[in-house]
């Protein structure tokens, strides 16, 4: 235990984000500095690693200006925390906690590590409350619940976007009350980030923001969504709000661990990324869930956009194997002009099973589920088929899938912005299923 | 042994501490965080740590525990949940509150709970280091307790026991407990291996009936994300007739660990009718727990399951999933510098795979019984692709490969096992008991595999020519061959059909069979297949 900060110039090397320290007494791992850059500015940075008293520091912030003679670091002797408070709501933050709505800092009411302890898996609710978010193929076919870790892999140029924004506006909760919403940008185009503002402002609940632009510094892209996750924590524990948590996008979240790992000299693992990212994405997503006999809950939302519509690039596909589920959208159906554009059969809700039926939706739901997944399923095989030997070579009976293929994209996952309440959606579903058992008896 | 923290990278903590030896367990800083000594290089013991430890400081203390990576065994394990360490989760939860923080620690068996004690020795007798002293009663299963040193009794136990009280005392004055420790690395001793030769019924019925598995047997199960690996496992740690299951979340997902414990604790066994808890151990170690205590948490659990298995009884131990642990292993390799082999993978990732994946088996126990330990072990293969390191690395050492189709899974075909790739190398030894039991089981195997097989082939064809384009013949087995698909190899997991006895499988594929023969004699009379669908879809609307 060190009585004060202690405060070095002893810097050896600097190296992209990374600086290196000589003779530095009793540092800690996770211990928080500031940076003096010579130019007048000061930066937060923590430490990495520790050998001896070499020590290597991550930096925060640009790294222009810095030099080896007159650059001065201090240590706290604390790791870095997260200030705490309901005064938090409504608020617009950068990468690292700083105001970016021109308000003064609020005053915490408590500080926390960023990094969150793993919630004992004893401890854990299983997540089983369903959530209307308005869209018949999610609500109908792949249903979020209360805890749940549900990202959206979209492909650039696809309307994500839009899915979002009408999803924040239209999801409520099992008691019809609204969200508190945790909106994390990762380095977000200023573009997008003014549509974001808009919706944040017209949302029915609650919000905090942590907005990382594309071009501020890449190092934030990893605090923002652990500082997010810490306040959700919070808001949903401490405080018993549901918070939900949309993260858009991981891809740059990613990018920015293989920029840091790149700089750190780790070893790259598929596609450079490196070798403990589906560790460090679990650290993330796992935070979400919903805890025994404690009110509130942490809903996750994370968009992903897929480089070059590949679902086995590395993030989607260690992204698949932490989330509870995915909802995938399709080029093809954007194409024939469907909104929302989801393809439900590579979309999957893990936890949907639990979350439906009598005490949830509607007893018939996973009966209907089951049906059209099928029947839609049969109709995407047989237009393979189609393509090959023409309508005309096709028995009769799978002319009548094909239609109902076709049926199925224009009326059931098409809806425009229209929302459709969970009852809608299964009613359609059995109106379209019917429609089919008609046209196979005919 | 005492030292201090000279370097932290991560997980990879450095301690100038003489004296250490590989494989010790050694407590470092002030919180007594747990780590294992993985390196030694002059007086510099390289410590991998099992705990979060940010804040670790340079200079903190850190200390030897004695000995190395331990797990206690003893009456209480069946029903417990505890994390890669052995710590007891539930206990954690009670004690500590929802999260899990550095340092926290709680023995893995309660102390003071009582047990019923039958002793099989007297005060006054003499005994030698092995012999059996009595017997504990935990659920359905007796434990022996063996006496790990030999001389005269001085007292013995009486009926009522908690596992701080020695069961007995020797006139040395030595004190012999009902629970020993283990070390988890090194497999518990036997007499001898034997080969497997009864079936595990899974209770899945393409499982049980296309690709069985024995009891001892290895069967890997690799597949992409949502191709219902977890499920699947769940599924068959519910149902299949062993005695005793361990099941490891491996690096997986804590709301899955959430929803099997709440399952497990509904649901009964099917065959004995007791809570399904009572034959289970969870070793639960999600995705976000530190790394270490995840390479290390398979070796817990199966030291757990050995201890079962040595007095005679049948154990299951399930992992989900091994590319977790394969990529901890990954993790620690790369912290520790070390030459990277394929995919970034250390190159003693197989023999060390091999070696743990070696203590599944048939065995005949110290005591002469025989006892089985089986294993089934999801692996996720990046990108489902099944050329990656860990599903070839166990693919050499693996029984039964289970492969899960993306294709299959996305149609909401599940189990979804892709039945022309998976195979049972214990196909003989299962046959030969199935057969015993239904004579014509082997023969329907082979009719069903052959008709799944021409589907494939046809599907090209009709591709080319279209449906309309087929021969009666061939458009007949399609539609068996979709029978067969929907209603015999698909089973829901969230339905009563989610278990199925053999007796009851072969039933069912017997009749599917009979009714496609019945089909084809009448082709053979010269009726048109559209004959007789219309003829028997009207017979079916009269009824």
């Amino acid at each position: 235990m060190r009585l004060a900060g202690h405060n070095y110039r002893t810097v050896c090397s600097v190296r992209g984000p990374l600086l290196f320290l000589d003779r530095v007494f009793a540092a800690r791992l996770g211990e928080q500095v500031r940076i003096e850059v010579p130019d007048g500015r000061s930066l937060n940075g923590e430490v990495l690693k520790i050998a001896g008293d070499k020590v290597l520091v991550q930096v925060f912030g640009d790294t222009h200006g810095l030099d080896t003679d007159r650059t001065r670091v201090s240590f706290s002797d604390a790791v870095m925390r997260v200030p705490l408070g309901a005064a938090c709501l409504g608020r617009v933050f950068d990468g690292s906690f700083t105001p970016r709505d021109g308000l003064p800092m609020f005053v915490p009411e408590g500080w926390q590590s960023m990094l969150g302890a793993p919630i004992n898996p004893v401890a854990r609710a299983h997540p089983v409350e369903f959530i209307e978010t308005g869209f018949s193929t999610i609500d109908g076919l792949n249903t979020l619940v209360k805890g749940q870790k549900l990202p959206i892999f979209s492909c650039a140029g696809l309307p994500a976007r839009q899915l979002t924004e009408q999803l924040l506006r239209q999801a409520r909760l099992p008691d019809g009350g609204p969200f508190v919403l945790i909106f994390v940008a990762l380095g977000l185009p200023h573009f997008e980030y003014q549509f974001y503002r808009e919706t944040l402002t017209a949302m029915p609940g609650d919000f905090v923001a942590f907005v990382n632009l594309a071009d501020e510094p890449v190092v934030e892209r990893l605090l923002a969504p652990r500082l997010g996750l810490t306040v959700a924590e919070d808001l949903a524990f401490n405080r018993g709000m549901d918070v939900l948590v949309v993260v858009t996008d991981m891809t740059n979240y990613c990018d920015a661990l293989r920029e840091i790992a790149t700089a750190r000299e780790e070893l790259p693992g598929r596609r450079g990324y490196p070798g403990h990212m589906y560790s460090d994405l679990a650290s993330l997503y796992e935070r979400a869930g919903r805890i025994h006999d404690r009110p509130g809950s942490v809903t996750m939302l994370p968009i992903v956009t897929m480089p070059e519509d590949d679902i086995t690039h590395p993030i989607p596909d260690l992204t698949g194997y932490i989330t509870e589920g995915q909802i995938v959208l399709s080029r093809d159906l954007q194409q024939k002009g469907v909104y929302p554009p989801v393809d439900v059969l590579p979309s999957l809700s893990r936890l949907m099973q639990h979350g439906i039926g009598a005490q949830h939706t509607r007893a018939d739901h996973r009966d209907l589920a089951n049906r059209l997944y099928r029947a839609y399923a049969k109709g995407r095989d047989l237009r393979r088929l189609e393509a090959v030997v023409g309508r005309e070579g096709m028995l009769a009976e799978d002319r009548c899938m094909l239609d109902f293929a076709d049926r199925f994209e224009r009326q059931f996952v098409h809806q425009g912005e229209r929302r459709r309440s969970i009852d809608a959606t299964l009613d359609l579903a059995a109106r379209l299923l019917d429609e089919l058992d008609r046209a196979e008896d005919a | 042994m005492n030292g201090t923290v000279i370097s932290i990278s991560g997980a990879t903590v450095q301690l100038d501490c003489p004296g250490l030896r590989i494989g010790d367990r050694v407590q470092v800083g002030r919180q007594r965080l747990t780590g294992e000594v993985v390196r030694l290089e002059g007086g510099v013991a390289t410590v991998q740590v099992f705990e979060e430890n940010r804040g670790l400081g340079i200079g903190e203390p850190a200390a030897s525990a004695g000995g190395p990576l331990t797990v206690q065994l003893g009456p209480g394990l069946l029903g417990g949940v505890f994390d890669g360490l052995q710590r007891p989760l539930q206990r954690l939860f009670a004690d500590g509150g929802a999260f899990i923080g550095s340092g926290q620690d709680a023995e893995p068996l309660d102390s003071r709970r009582t047990w019923r004690f039958t002793a099989e020795v007297t005060p006054g007798a003499t005994i030698a280091a092995g012999q059996r002293l009595g017997r504990i009663t935990e659920g359905h299963i007796e434990h022996p307790l063996h006496a790990v040193q030999g001389g005269e009794l001085e007292t013995v136990a009486g009926e009522r026991l908690c596992l701080a009280e020695p069961i007995a005392v020797l006139k040395e004055g030595c004190d012999l407990f009902a629970r020993q420790l283990w070390p988890v690395r090194k497999a518990r001793p036997y007499r001898r291996k034997l080969a497997p030769a009864t079936p595990l019924i899974t209770g899945q019925r393409c499982l049980d009936f296309l690709f069985p598995l024995v009891k001892g047997g290895i069967a890997i199960i690799p597949g992409g994300f949502g191709t219902g690996k977890t499920v699947l496992e769940q599924s068959i740690a519910k149902f299949a007739d062993v005695d005793v299951v361990v099941y490891v979340g491996c690096g997986e997902r804590g709301n899955e660990m959430a929803g099997l414990l709440e399952e497990f604790a509904e649901l009964e066994d099917p065959r004995s009718g007791r809570p399904l808890m009572e034959r289970t151990i969870i070793v639960a170690n999600t995705s976000n727990m530190p790394v270490a205590a995840r390479e290390s948490s398979i070796f817990t659990a199966v030291s757990m399951a050995e201890y079962y298995r040595d007095m005679g009884l049948d154990v299951l131990f399930l992992a989900d999933s091994l590319s977790r642990w394969a990529e901890a292993l990954r993790e620690i390799s790369a912290s520790l510098e070390e030459m990277p082999g394929e995919d970034g993978y250390p190159t003693y990732l197989g023999s060390r795979l091999s070696g743990f994946i070696e203590r599944a088996g048939v065995v005949e126990t110290l005591a002469g019984e025989q006892g089985s330990l089986s294993m089934i072990l999801a692996v996720s293969p990046p990108g489902a692709d099944f050329a990656e390191p860990v599903t070839q690395s166990c693919l050499r050492v693996a029984g039964a490969f289970y492969q899960l189709d993306t294709e299959l899974a996305h149609r909401r075909h599940f189990p979804a096992i892709n039945w022309t790739h998976s195979y049972s190398l214990y196909q003989q030894e299962a046959l030969a008991h199935f057969g015993r039991e239904h004579a014509d089981w082997p023969q329907l195997q082979q009719r069903c595999r052959e008709i799944l097989q021409g589907e494939g082939a046809l599907r090209e064809i009709a591709e080319v020519v279209g449906m309309e384009g087929l021969q009666d013949r061939d458009r007949l087995l399609m539609r068996t061959a979709e029978a067969i698909r929907l209603d015999f190899l698909c089973q829901n997991s969230f339905t009563e059909d989610a278990f199925a006895e053999p007796a009851e499988t072969c039933a069912q594929i017997r009749a599917l069979l009979a009714a496609h023969d019945r089909l084809l004699a009448r082709l053979e009379q010269g009726d048109t297949l559209s004959d007789i669908l219309q003829e028997e879809s009207h017979a079916s609307g009269r009824t």
